[in-house]
């Protein structure tokens, strides 16, 4: 009967996770960099720690969906995570703890301390992403891609460790078996990388496979990178990245799906969700941070007969809402919005933004004004209603929400006018016109690309080449370190290139920006 | 013996599927006896004249058979009297549905069990009447309620849908967000009109024997990439009925694939790419993918009969200017424009061999052998390979029309495809719904001729005497096979099961 218990207890070891066996054994809590998330963190941590450990993570993911949102390259996404990681959210290898001291857990404490704020962010940030849909999809996307970044960028030999402790229910192909397939393994393995024969016969034999059912790796089998026969997909070891990464994001959308469920039991009171909510709304675009740019022309606030004026520092998707404006009197729902947040984040008064849209507005009574557009307006300064202060739309939010149907004059041109309207309208807005090739041909190239705020740049680039150049010359170059992603960004560059000096005065009024964005 | 007494059977089962849906007002076939009792004064008339009349012709037009629907409705048209008619025509398409379709073999098939479950029963049926009107949500427990409706909404044609979580009819009443499609067999449609511009023998909806071999050529590469690359099994590929081909992957795992999964098999399978704005349209790596090499050695194969020859599309200046597009090297390409447009009417193959031969007599000094073996494969390819409505593939819950039902157009019946045997199927040879209920007229008067015995043919189900009886046996062996593969996939765990626990406990002791 002795016998009977040991087998017992053996059995029951070997059904237990290898992570947790590992742990136990080194006595660890992350005994490897990745993880996998599939642990609820159970300790205590501050109500600091727990906004601003969230926080951390959120800049890193929303850098993560800006870069996405540019159509970085994965190499480029990797680049700039690299930068902000170590800022943010270091994670070290155990490789740089000597081999011999890992041992002690106290020269460990580094390490799992790094750990345990990157453990405990993601699930902090998973309570304030499952709430919708669209949130749970964001959020899967942009994790899933740190997660690939940190597996490339993993040792080899702990993501060794970390992959056979994944259990991925894989087979090994074995040397028989890959003899049986050589001739199509190679021809998958070749497939594009026109290597010499020689080379891709040196690599063949170097490379393991192992064989998973065909969906697990649904991404290599669509655009057939990858050897199926019978239903199992031959994936080589350097593929595996893939398999891994759909088990990631496939593990996480469930476990999103079910916290999403749970959401209404945490019964939480007000420490909690008020940071939760506070997390998923900041997760929306990199918000144009109007305390930090130079505000308003010399620093005086501008008035509402100063826009017409203003029109030559506007972006084409301003341009364009300000000559609808003009043109029919009026603006759509989300057109006001778009224009009038912009307005207010180039400086434009509550008082004046009721003059300027009074005016504008003129085929209307002032009953009907005040009636249907009064409140709307004074609602977006934040006046009036939830008493919100909205901010202005970024080229994303532009880009994403809400797309311009019939009678719409909103969103950005660059996505969504046809090739020969979006052509029309920056001869007409901006004097780009059939004498300017080379930028109609760069800005069709882009738009092909479906890179808008390339196109958009490089208009900008186009109506500001002298200045630009001056400021080079003259040592600057600040402002054109990187895309504009927003509109507002679009303004405050322009002004400053065609009035330079006047930058510095505009520092007046931070701080009262300061307390606007504070009301976010 | 009456040419035109019914018997009650619709051919798929005669001992288990009798229930209230009779089209005959006899139960047992009338023997020639009893016959004047049940018939008016003309029909005894009419039957004589048939018994002598050695015309081939059974289309006696005062012919008056009695016969009673579903509802004990008595109508009065005979078979006789409607064939005649449109194949499209309700009084046809209730005669075949009574009759000759597979009701209980349909009801096997998408219930993988002969117990009715939700496998069926929360599928959806979608009707398209003959007003045009298109009734979705339909769903039935047991195939006779789905006989009974259809035998009352009479429709000119039905598809079929996934299973949902709930009874489609119910979807209102469950809570929201809770009704959604679970499962549904994959599903591949080949349709001629996406050969259009590679076709030259017929445009748009007709057809011939040349431009059907498009499709056998397609379901030759599809089905064995879905077997041998992706381990399916139970591929079942019907006749559209017109111009095309559907493909039912029926596997437990093919049911169940999320639109993502069956997005990717789509991806995977697709390789002429682009609308007729774009360019070559067939870009494709090399090495050739191991699928597409597979394809490739199958297509080139048909490449020289189905397309250099019967197909010919190199003739006309504006055809060989689109090969010359999707060839190499500009120097090359115009010494074969030149070549050919002072011979415009060399004959495709000519044209093709065309190529080889100046590609050797070093007309131009830039051109990469290698490149235009690639090109001339992508050639092949571009001519040769599946063009498939991924859309249908890529979404669970995209309704197929059913096999077995009447292309309204044309009256063929979608009858199933033997893959093993693609290349003898033609589409001409695909009865009618009107030739198949001559034939059950005819096969009476035949064996009246011969004086066989009244109560041996009285059991005879209509089926076995149409020529649609090879098809629904091929489709009867399809279903059965399917089922055995059910029922393997529920035993098997149950038995591992077994064998583990037996393992632990000799463990344990």
């Amino acid at each position: 009967m002795e016998g009977a218990e040991a087998i017992r207890r053996a059995r029951k070891q070997r059904r237990g996770n290898v992570i947790g066996a590992a742990a136990k054994e080194s006595g660890l809590p992350y005994p490897t960099r990745l993880n996998f998330y599939d642990k609820p963190p159970t300790q205590e941590v501050s109500l600091e720690e727990f906004e601003q450990w969230a926080i951390d993570r959120l800049r890193v993911l929303g850098e993560i969906e800006t870069c996405l949102f540019r159509n970085n390259t994965p190499a480029e996404i990797d680049a700039t995570l690299k930068r902000l990681l170590d800022k943010y959210l270091p994670l070290a290898s155990n490789h740089s703890v000597p081999e011999a001291e890992r041992s002690n857990p106290k020269r460990f404490a580094g390490l799992t301390a790094e750990r345990r704020k990157d453990h405990y962010s993601h699930f902090i940030l998973r309570l304030a992403f499952a709430r919708s849909e669209d949130l749970r999809r964001r959020f899967t996307r942009v994790e899933t891609i740190l997660f690939r970044h940190r597996f490339s960028t993993d040792d080899t030999r702990e993501r060794h460790e970390f992959m056979s402790a994944l259990e991925l229910d894989s087979q090994v192909v074995g040397e028989g078996e890959k003899a049986q397939y050589a001739e199509q393994l190679k021809a998958v393995l070749a497939l594009g990388a026109r290597l010499p024969p020689e080379k891709t016969r040196a690599q063949f034999d170097a490379e393991s496979y192992v064989k998973v059912e065909w969906d697990r790796v649904a991404d290599l089998v669509e655009s057939r990178r990858v050897f199926i026969r019978g239903g199992m997909a031959y994936v080589p070891s350097g593929a595996l990245v893939s398999l891994v990464l759909a088990e990631f994001s496939k593990k996480l959308d469930q476990s999103l799906i079910a916290t999403a469920r749970l959401l209404p039991r945490l019964d939480e009171d007000d420490r909690l969700i008020p940071i939760l909510n506070h997390l998923s709304k900041g997760f929306s675009a990199p918000e144009y941070n109007s305390s930090a740019a130079p505000t308003t022309l010399s620093g005086e606030a501008i008035t509402a007969g100063q826009i017409d004026g203003l029109k030559t520092h506007f972006p084409l998707c301003m341009r364009n809402l300000h000559s609808s404006l003009r043109r029919d009197k009026h603006l759509r729902h989300f057109g006001r919005l778009q224009y009038g947040l912009f307005l207010k984040g180039i400086g434009l008064s509550i008082d004046e933004a009721l003059v300027f849209w009074r005016q504008a507005f003129s085929k209307f009574t002032d009953e009907q004004f005040n009636k249907e557009y009064r409140y709307n307006i004074r609602h977006s300064y934040g006046l009036q209603g939830a008493g919100r202060n909205y901010s202005p739309y970024s080229c994303q939010q532009i880009l994403m929400d809400h797309p311009p149907g019939t009678g719409d004059a909103h969103g950005c041109p660059f996505r969504h006018f046809s090739v020969d309207n979006l052509m029309l309208a920056m001869e007409s807005q901006m004097g780009i016109g059939n004498e300017e090739k080379s930028v109609q041909s760069g800005v069709k190239q882009d738009v092909a690309a479906r890179k808008y705020h390339l196109a958009c740049n490089r208009v900008f680039e186009h109506l500001h080449e002298r200045e630009l150049k001056r400021e080079k010359d003259g040592g600057g170059g600040s402002s054109m370190r990187e895309t504009i992603v927003h509109p507002n960004e679009w303004f405050d560059r322009s002004w400053n290139l065609k009035n330079p000096g006047s930058a510095k005065k505009g520092r007046v009024k931070q701080e009262v920006k300061e307390e606007d964005t504070a009301m976010t | 013996m009456a040419p035109h007494s019914t018997t009650d059977n619709d051919g798929d089962d005669v001992m288990q599927d009798t229930d209230a849906m009779q089209v005959d007002d006899t139960p047992d076939a009338p023997a020639v006896k009893s016959e004047p009792a049940v018939k008016s004064e003309p029909a005894v008339k009419d039957e004589l004249e048939g018994m002598f009349d050695d015309d081939d012709d059974l289309m006696i037009d005062d012919e008056a058979n009695d016969f009673k629907n579903g509802f004990g409705k008595t109508s009065t048209a005979p078979i006789s009297d409607i064939l005649s008619a449109s194949p499209s025509d309700p009084e046809v398409m209730l005669q075949f549905y009574s009759r000759l379709f597979p009701w209980r073999q349909l009801f096997r098939w998408l219930n993988h069990s002969e117990v009715p479950s939700t496998d069926f029963a929360n599928r959806e049926f979608a009707f398209t009447l003959h007003n045009e009107a298109y009734l979705r949500y339909q769903c039935y427990p047991t195939f006779e309620t789905l006989r009974r409706d259809v035998l009352k909404l009479n429709p000119s044609r039905f598809e079929i849908g996934p299973v949902y979580s709930a009874r489609p009819r119910d979807r209102k009443q469950v809570p929201k967000g809770s009704f959604k499609p679970l499962e549904k067999e994959l599903v591949f449609d080949i349709d001629l009109t996406d050969y259009d511009e590679i076709r030259t023998c017929c445009s748009k909806t007709s057809i011939c024997i040349k431009c059907w071999q498009f499709v056998t050529m397609a379901i030759k590469v599809i089905d064995v990439a879905l077997r041998d690359d992706f381990g399916f099994q139970h591929i079942m590929w019907v006749y559209s009925g017109r111009r095309g081909a559907h493909a039912w992957v029926c596997d437990r795992k093919a049911r169940k694939l999320d639109d993502g999964k069956r997005r990717a098999i789509a991806a995977y399978l697709e390789v002429v790419r682009g609308s007729s704005q774009s360019g070559k349209k067939v870009n494709v790596d090399r090495p050739l993918h191991p699928h597409i090499q597979r394809s490739f050695d199958i297509l080139v194969k048909d490449f020289a009969k189905n397309i250099l020859e019967d197909q010919d599309p190199f003739r006309t200046e504006k055809q060989f200017d689109r090969l010359i597009q999707l060839l190499p090297d500009t120097t090359f390409k115009s010494a074969l424009r030149e070549k050919w447009s002072s011979t415009i009417d060399r004959s495709s193959s000519d044209k093709w061999q065309d190529i080889d031969r100046l590609a050797k007599s070093s007309v131009s000094k830039t051109l990469n052998a290698k490149q235009l073996l690639d090109h001339k494969q992508d050639v092949i390819l571009e001519y040769t390979y599946p063009r498939l409505d991924a859309e249908v593939s890529k979404h669970l819950n995209h309704l197929l029309k059913s096999p077995f039902v009447v292309h309204p157009g044309t009256g063929k019946v979608c009858v199933p495809i033997d893959p093993a045997k693609a290349e003898d199927f033609n589409p001409d040879d695909v009865p009618t719904v009107l030739q198949l209920l001559k034939e059950i007229d005819q096969w009476r008067t035949s064996v009246k001729e011969e004086g066989e015995g009244a109560t041996a043919q009285a059991r005879v189900p209509d089926i076995d005497k149409t020529s649609l009886k090879p098809y629904h046996d091929f489709f009867g062996r399809f279903v059965q096979r399917l089922l055995n593969a059910e029922r393997q996939a529920v035993e098997k765990p149950k038995a591992e099961q077994a064998v583990k626990i037996k393992k632990e406990e000799d463990l344990e002791f």
